[in-house]
């Protein structure tokens, strides 16, 4: 069977070029030009897929971006992807396609045993029943997940690139058919830039899939070829616009190589996802048919109209010999028309009892024999249609009566009236109105959202007639680029005459639930509504029974217009029945509000370029290829890449981390300091901003002497801390944590701008100007000074001061301050003499043994000393107070950041949580950070918490574990013990001490 | 995604921007004599209204000044910025 349903001759396709694909396994030809779609139905392939809920047999229903049911699994391995529509999907040679959400095969499906058992499965089953008892949810879900599911994602990293890229325009049109062809010539005749945007290979929109007009069709040519070659127009097929965002902000998704199938990009990505920044929007969307919802109606081969005459007019492939084309307005004539004159047998049922004598007599003329007031009662054939039922339907359409007739058919081609897309302008904040005569919601131009200035034209504005869409879309145009300053010209447009292809939708009397001879929701036939969601009229019945009875609940309860489709086809007629029931009028019922993405996108694309090395930043220091070379295992602070530990041969991270934290005690260690925060602080009133900014007392510091600080917010609790310098009489060098760089500068910033302009301060990053190593240990100074000419002895070049001199030849500041307890120098050069120090120091240190250390080493090494980590040990409900730092806290000062709520009453409390020392009773267990200390251990949960662990080590100076802790009154508490609940289930008890553990006086330090 | 004006730069993107909340919030002078009430309305309560706002900005990625808009907090218009100091700008007759 090979391309049986393909016409002779007509059609976009290519005929010389031949394409190979599979579908389940099974080898197809289809035609360059071709969809997944159309190439499966000219071989005749109308079973698809399997339902999500009722695994009941699809088929196709649209040939557009609307299409609910031929989901696909397209391609294998890395490059595989699920629920991709085959209307979507270009043909290209050896594609690989597969149905999805059947088990074993499509034809024979385990789970369509959900069918016969539909009763069980109504609206909301899933909540109502697996809601109770919640713990089981977890244990459900995979078993839904599995039964009701889509497609696989794919399991390897994407093999693919995507670029994205910026671009702003004067007029943006999305949609490249008629008003959107129209809208963009009319701008493009003025110096406006343009941009025109449609999701299909080549422009025309529903003129592709119409029979030919041709002065239609030679007017799309001509204004497509001259906008191409505009150069102030880009032209964006394959792209579809996904979201509409404030300011008019737009982003689109363009498929650049998915049409040449897997691999075979080239150097291209494979798709670019564009940022648009538009002065205007002409929004040209067209509308979507919309099914009529009758018996059965989700059975493969009832299609929707317009669909059918895509298929034969811009494929060339005629569905069925047998067609019956099944409407409530006019449109569906031309498929009736269009199916005749490829050769198929066509019979018209049409649910109005009156129609105009003119589409009559051109049904006659191609000899489509015609039903009026009928309509189908039941359809024959479960995995495809083999015959309708029709009946004469009562004047009120509430119900069939009288003589039925049996029609065969493979195919019904139906129409339920036209739904204008207007997803794009309500994304942009506007709001709908109905409008009876088209049966629809249309846009409000009233209700536009001003910061989000543009048009809807054509279709999508309830313009149906292809010369009303060109008028409207020419007219925006020109007013468009108007509103943007340009200067329009005029620009011919075709004058249409074709009676049939000019009266659009024509008179529809609207029929929104078809009868059966039983009542909704009894006897064996289902009415769908919503086909991806699986959802029934009969459901919309018992949503309204059980109350969810407005429009987002009952979208919530049903789950219609909910997944990949998003309720293209369905949201409608939903409303419409919920509107009937009810009985109240549709716009009572409202709509929901549409959002992003209009159709499904990639991940990929969002994320562009920046993945894999280039998805996040990194900063390294000027030392950072040193580091690379002594091995460095490297942690992330911030985006810094900083080096966690130096491990030796064959060390692990516990042993390299020992070794460093005993070197550094008993010899000398090295450390890259560089990323630490530093603000250059000069100015008149810098001595003034700085008691205000930090707790304690800055006035009196003398110049060249440093002292630590703590930064305060408003609420009292400590935000960042560090050691400041006075370098000169109005000059200062702050430091901050390295996380907190950035933070620290904001906040000094804010203060100066908004509350204090008429402070003289100045503050500038130099995080990034100065390299730093910290020279920690007893023998520093032995070291240090075989390279500077510095007084290092400790009168002249005391502890908590800073000198400048050469140090390795280098012009550098050198701060006698200590992270560590022992005696220590912060080395400070320029940044470009970073590696030099680097590497000048680890030679002259080889005779004292000096050892590279890490962050992790760090870490303990300060822990040993009780020095806090902000952001560690506190978390931003911490005070001074609670950290035993009352001394840093200035008695005497009116007023600094934060004051005032130390006399908060939570604030001044006496039973805050406060910082101490834990040694476990075991000195081998080393507490997990964030471990619970517990009132009282308890067999399970919940016990009560007084506590945690905040920083936990072994420590090889102490020989033993040791951590630093939050306690409830904790400070009053030292030398009694308390209980730690574990997260795997054990008590471990630990003895309240000190946070100090080592050199308590500070005679190292000052040594 | 706001186009903002800034003041001293003109119109930027808002990925340049970060908002910092309500304006024209003085910090008290006489802390120490404030009541808790007084303290807690300045540290914690804000308007956060919904319509018309005025509230602070800061061009961080650009000149990295604080300015201060006037938004409508439910369709994000922005009628106006200004720079700290100025005069507040009158409310637009036609907010939405």
């Amino acid at each position: 069977m090979s391309q049986s349903c393909r016409l002779d001759s007509g059609g976009r396709i290519d005929r010389s070029k031949v394409l190979q694909f599979t579908f389940d396994g099974k080898s197809y030809t289809g035609f360059k030009g071709d969809t997944l779609a159309s190439a499966l139905l000219a071989n005749g392939v109308k079973l698809l897929g399997r339902s999500f809920k009722y695994h009941r047999p699809r088929g196709l229903i649209a040939a557009g971006s609307e299409e609910p049911n031929a989901l696909m699994q397209l391609e294998n391995g890395a490059y595989t992807e699920p629920n991709t529509r085959a209307t979507c999907i270009e043909l290209y040679d050896g594609l690989v396609a597969n149905s999805q959400n059947r088990w074993p095969s499509l034809g024979f499906d385990v789970g369509a045993i959900n069918s016969s058992v539909a009763r069980f499965l109504p609206a909301g089953f899933y909540y109502k029943t697996f809601m109770w008892p919640a713990s089981m949810w977890m244990t459900y879900e995979k078993f839904i997940r599995k039964a009701a599911g889509l497609g696989v994602s794919p399991t390897e990293p994407d093999p693919d690139v995507y670029h994205s890229r910026y671009a702003t325009c004067d007029v943006l049109v999305i949609g490249g058919g008629p008003a959107g062809l129209a809208a963009a010539t009319a701008a493009a005749g003025s110096d406006a830039r343009v941009m025109l945007i449609d999701e299909q290979s080549e422009f025309g929109g529903s003129t592709l899939g119409a029979a030919a007009v041709p002065e239609v069709a030679s007017w799309v040519a001509a204004s497509t070829a001259a906008l191409a070659a505009n150069n102030n127009v880009t032209l964006l097929p394959r792209t579809t616009v996904t979201g509409y965002f404030d300011y008019n902000y737009l982003t689109a998704v363009e498929k650049v190589t998915d049409h040449l199938g897997p691999g075979n990009g080239g150097t291209a990505p494979r798709q670019r996802f564009w940022k648009i920044r538009a002065s205007r929007v002409v929004i040209a969307a067209g509308s979507i048919e919309r099914p009529l919802v009758f018996a059965d109606n989700d059975r493969p081969g009832i299609m929707l109209a317009n669909a059918v005459s895509t298929y034969i007019n811009r494929f060339g492939v005629l569905p069925d010999q047998n067609i019956v084309v099944f409407t409530n307005n006019d449109s569906a004539y031309r498929t009736a028309v269009d199916a005749a004159r490829s050769g198929a047998t066509v019979t018209m049922v049409d649910t109005r009892a009156e129609v105009s004598a003119e589409l009559t007599r051109v049904l006659q003329q191609h000899k489509v024999k015609q039903f009026t007031g009928h309509a189908i009662s039941s359809v024959q054939g479960t995995k495809g249609v083999k015959a309708v039922r029709i009946m004469p339907l009562s004047a009120d359409g509430k119900s069939l009566q009288g003589q039925a007739w049996e029609i065969n058919c493979g195919i019904v081609a139906n129409s339920g009236g036209w739904t204008p897309s207007v997803h794009m302008f309500s994304q942009s904040g506007g709001k709908l109105q109905y409008d009876n005569s088209i049966e629809g919601f249309v846009p409000d131009p009233a209700k536009a959202k001003r910061i989000n200035p543009g048009f809807s034209v054509g279709a999508c504005n309830g313009s149906f007639a292809t010369g009303d869409c060109i008028a409207e879309g020419a007219q925006a145009g020109r007013q468009a680029v108007e509103a943007c300053g340009f200067v329009a010209s005029d620009v011919a447009m075709p004058e249409l005459t074709d009676a049939l292809n000019d009266t659009g939708m024509g008179g529809i009397a609207a029929l929104w639930l078809v009868p059966t001879v039983h009542p909704v929701g009894e006897g064996p036939a289902k009415h769908f509504h919503d086909f991806q969601n699986d959802v029934t009229a009969a459901d919309i019945h018992l949503a309204a029974r059980e109350g969810y009875l407005s429009v987002e609940h009952l979208k919530r309860y049903t789950t219609t217009g909910m997944a990949t489709d998003q309720g293209k086809t369905s949201n409608l007629n939903a409303l419409a029945i919920m509107a009937e029931i009810r009985g109240a009028q549709i716009p009572e019922v409202g709509t929901t509000t549409f959002r992003p993405p209009f159709t499904p996108l990639t991940f990929g694309a969002i994320g562009g370029q920046e993945s894999k090395d280039l998805f996040l930043q990194e900063r390294h220091t000027p030392m950072h290829q040193c580091h690379v070379q002594n091995n460095a295992v490297f942690e992330d602070v911030g985006d810094w890449k900083r080096p966690w530990y130096f491990p030796h041969s064959g060390e692990d991270m516990h042993a390299a981390v020992q070794r460093e934290t005993l070197s550094v005690r008993t010899d000398v260690g090295m450390l890259d300091a560089s990323t630490l925060g530093k603000i250059d602080i000069q100015g008149a009133d810098a001595a003034e901003f700085l008691e205000m900014i930090y707790t304690n007392n800055w006035k009196k510091l003398a110049i060249g002497n440093c002292r630590y600080g703590l930064m305060l917010n408003e609420h009292g609790m400590i935000f960042d801390d560090g050691v400041t310098t006075r370098l000169g009489e109005h000059h200062y060098h702050m430091t901050t944590t390295s996380g907190g760089a950035a933070r620290v500068l904001n906040w000094l910033e804010e203060w100066l701008q908004t509350e204090w302009p008429e402070k003289q301060v100045y503050c500038t990053s130099v995080t990034e100007q100065w390299a730093v190593v910290a020279l920690n240990g007893p023998k520093a100074r032995d070291l240090l000074a075989t390279l500077s000419d510095i007084d290092l002895s400790k009168e002249a070049f005391p502890f908590m001061s800073m000198r400048e001199g050469q140090v390795a030849g280098i012009p550098a500041r050198v701060y006698r301050i200590s992270f560590t307890g022992e005696l220590a120098y912060e080395i400070n050069v320029p940044a470009r003499f970073g590696r030099q120090l680097w590497e000048t120091l680890q030679e002259a240190g080889k005779p004292f043994n000096l050892c590279h250390y890490g962050t992790e080493a760090m870490h303990v090494l300060r822990a040993e000393k009780g020095f806090i980590i902000v952001g560690q040990d506190t978390d931003g409900t911490v005070t001074p107070a609670d950290m035993d730092m009352d001394w840093i806290v200035s008695k005497t000062k009116p007023d600094f950041l934060g004051k005032r709520s130390f006399l908060r009453s939570d604030t001044a409390r006496d039973d805050r949580q406060q910082l101490v020392g834990l040694l476990t009773t075991d000195p081998t267990v080393v507490l997990m950070e964030g471990a619970h200390i517990v009132q009282e251990i308890k067999d399970a949960p919940p016990m009560t918490t007084i506590g945690r662990v905040t920083s936990s080590y072994m420590s090889p100076n102490l020989e033993r574990s040791f951590a630093l802790g939050m306690l409830k009154n904790g400070l009053a508490r030292k030398g009694e013990t308390v209980q730690l609940s574990l997260m795997n289930g054990d008590a471990v008890e630990a003895l309240v001490t000190d946070p100090v553990f080592i050199d308590k006086e500070g005679v190292r330090v000052r040594g | 995604m706001f186009i903002i004006t800034c003041p001293y730069c003109g119109d930027r993107d808002q990925t340049e921007f970060t908002c910092h909340g309500e304006a024209h919030i003085a910090r008290p002078l006489n802390t120490e004599s404030l009541s808790d009430e007084e303290w807690g309305d300045y540290v914690f309560f804000r308007q956060n209204p919904k319509g018309m706002h005025r509230e602070r900005w800061v061009h961080a990625h650009g000149c990295r000044r604080w300015f201060n808009a006037l938004r409508n907090t439910v369709s994000d218009e922005i009628f106006a910025t200004y720079k700290v100091g100025d005069a507040r700008p009158p409310l637009p007759e036609n907010p939405s």
